[in-house]
């Protein structure tokens, strides 16, 4: 891991850090909650990866930390403005990442923890992806709410190419996926923090 | 005379002195420099410049000159250790006459001008000071793996040093962040032991993974980190911290926590590296939160 990486990790860290802190103030416990855990496990998960190196990539737990995020977030969301599924996406969630993790943790045959991870993966990226650019659409958020959708669309593919580089079916060579991680996952940060303070 | 004390004789006097700066432990001394600046500036009283700066000066002139001293006494234990051993007190560039000497004229300095400032925030220094020096280095170090709680106590009092000058008394703030310092310090010691056990067993300074083995040794560690956190957490909502400040302080006790259980349930050199990084990134983002 280069110097630069290590510093484009930090901003992420400190861009997290400043939304857990500052950028979900006001809003209802539960949407506090949940971008707390999404940013918060995406500041941990900067420090470990500027204290470990991309070594921490290859820990099984990556599956797991990489579904909270999405599924946190998208929680967050759904419950500020799609008060009708609030407890339908609220069990979706619980169950969701309870489902990730059981399926990583014991021995599951076939195809069935990928299926669940490609379920609650999907939904959770959709939901961040589609609904912001919706609302901003619908004027019901400023036009520069959609930038959320578009971090959604950038963890999307961070997500993606993590999970097939787990799989062992890099989509692109791993050298590559490496070079390009903190970049992407600073611009997704940045799009998500400048969307909610914007938007 | 050795080739080492002849070359010493010769250096001119600004690298001699420059000599000094590695036996401070210049990451140690400024992680507990900022401890006792998180401990003033939680007061969130208006906060005098002059005073915070010559608070700074004695405080690093107390701890530096107790470091140095512990590094005098403890010369044939970093001969010993591969890790330590180019450190000026190990490879002879300064004579243990020198060290003691610089190691006294520091703590006296620094002592003096912490009592002049405030009697009984000079006091909390002192006993410091005394516990790092006498206690830890002296008596225990070389007899005790349990050495390290007094050790832990001197590394509280930093902390407790500020507030007290802040607030002008010992009150259970002060004391709820003098003990945050000190179960965060077996985290990072603790797995300091571990990840450096052969050097440590080469020296002959008995420790917790030598005489409790390392199951034990990082039940310990989950253990404090557990009690660091929590009193952090308190500390923090008696301060009265903003909402948003206490949420990052959850967020970053819970990513110590994790790695102290992950250190339990899934042990490796990896684990214990992480933990040990982490821990000192976790207390220095703590005393900065715990300061705005």
């Amino acid at each position: 891991m280069t110097s630069l990486d290590r510093i484009l990790l930090l901003l992420t860290g400190i861009l997290a850090a400043y939304q857990v802190a500052v950028g979900v103030n006001g809003l209802d416990e539960v949407p506090i909650i949940a971008y707390t855990i999404g940013f918060g496990v995406l500041l941990v998960a900067g420090l470990l990866l500027i204290i470990l190196g991309f070594e921490a990539l290859d820990s099984p737990i990556v599956v797991v930390v990489s579904t909270v995020i999405p599924l946190a977030i998208a929680l967050g969301l759904v419950w500020e403005h799609l008060a009708s599924f609030r407890t339908s996406y609220l069990v979706f969630a619980i169950v969701g990442f309870l489902a990730v993790t059981l399926t990583r943790s014991i021995p599951v045959p076939g195809k069935i923890p990928t299926l669940v991870l490609a379920v609650v993966h999907g939904i959770a990226g959709l939901t961040i992806f589609l609904l912001p650019p919706i609302l901003a659409a619908n004027g019901t958020m400023k036009p520069t709410f959609a930038l959320v959708g578009l971090g959604g669309a950038l963890i999307g593919l961070a997500g993606l190419l993590l999970s097939f580089l787990k799989a062992g079916k890099p989509i692109v060579p791993r050298e590559t996926i490496l070079k390009i991680l903190p970049s992407l996952l600073l611009l997704m940060t940045v799009c998500f923090v400048a969307g909610f303070k914007f938007g | 005379m050795s080739t080492a004390s002849i070359t010493n004789h010769q250096l001119p006097i600004t690298k001699k002195i420059a000599l000094y700066l590695p036996l401070t432990k210049p990451s140690q001394s400024g992680l507990l420099l900022a401890t006792g600046v998180a401990g003033y500036m939680s007061a969130h009283t208006p906060p005098s410049l002059p005073l915070l700066l010559v608070m700074c000066a004695s405080l690093f002139l107390a701890i530096g000159g107790s470091t140095i001293l512990n590094m005098w006494y403890d010369h044939d234990i970093d001969a010993k250790m591969r890790r330590t051993q180019k450190r000026p007190n190990a490879s002879g560039e300064l004579t243990r006459a020198e060290i003691f000497r610089g190691g006294m004229i520091a703590s006296v300095l620094g002592i003096g001008w912490a009592v002049a400032i405030h009697p009984l925030y000079g006091f909390v220094v002192f006993l410091g000071w005394f516990f790092d020096v006498v206690v830890y280095t002296l008596w225990l170090k070389r007899r005790t793996c349990w050495s390290i709680v007094w050790g832990g106590i001197s590394g509280a009092m930093p902390i407790l040093a500020g507030r007290v000058l802040a607030v002008g008394e010992v009150e259970i703030i002060g004391l709820l962040l003098a003990a945050s310092v000190l179960f965060w310090i077996p985290t990072h010691t603790l797995t300091f032991s571990i990840k450096f056990f052969d050097d440590y067993n080469a020296a002959r300074v008995p420790t917790f993974p030598s005489t409790y083995g390392f199951e034990t040794t990082r039940a310990i560690i989950a253990l404090s980190s557990i009690i660091a956190a929590a009193s952090i957490g308190t500390a923090s909502v008696m301060i009265g911290v903003q909402a948003g400040v206490l949420r990052l302080l959850i967020v970053l006790s819970s990513g110590l926590l994790l790695l102290s259980f992950a250190t339990i349930f899934r042990p490796s050199e990896r684990v214990n590296f992480s933990l040990f990084k982490y821990a000192s990134l976790y207390m220095l983002a703590a005393m900065i939160l715990l300061s705005v």
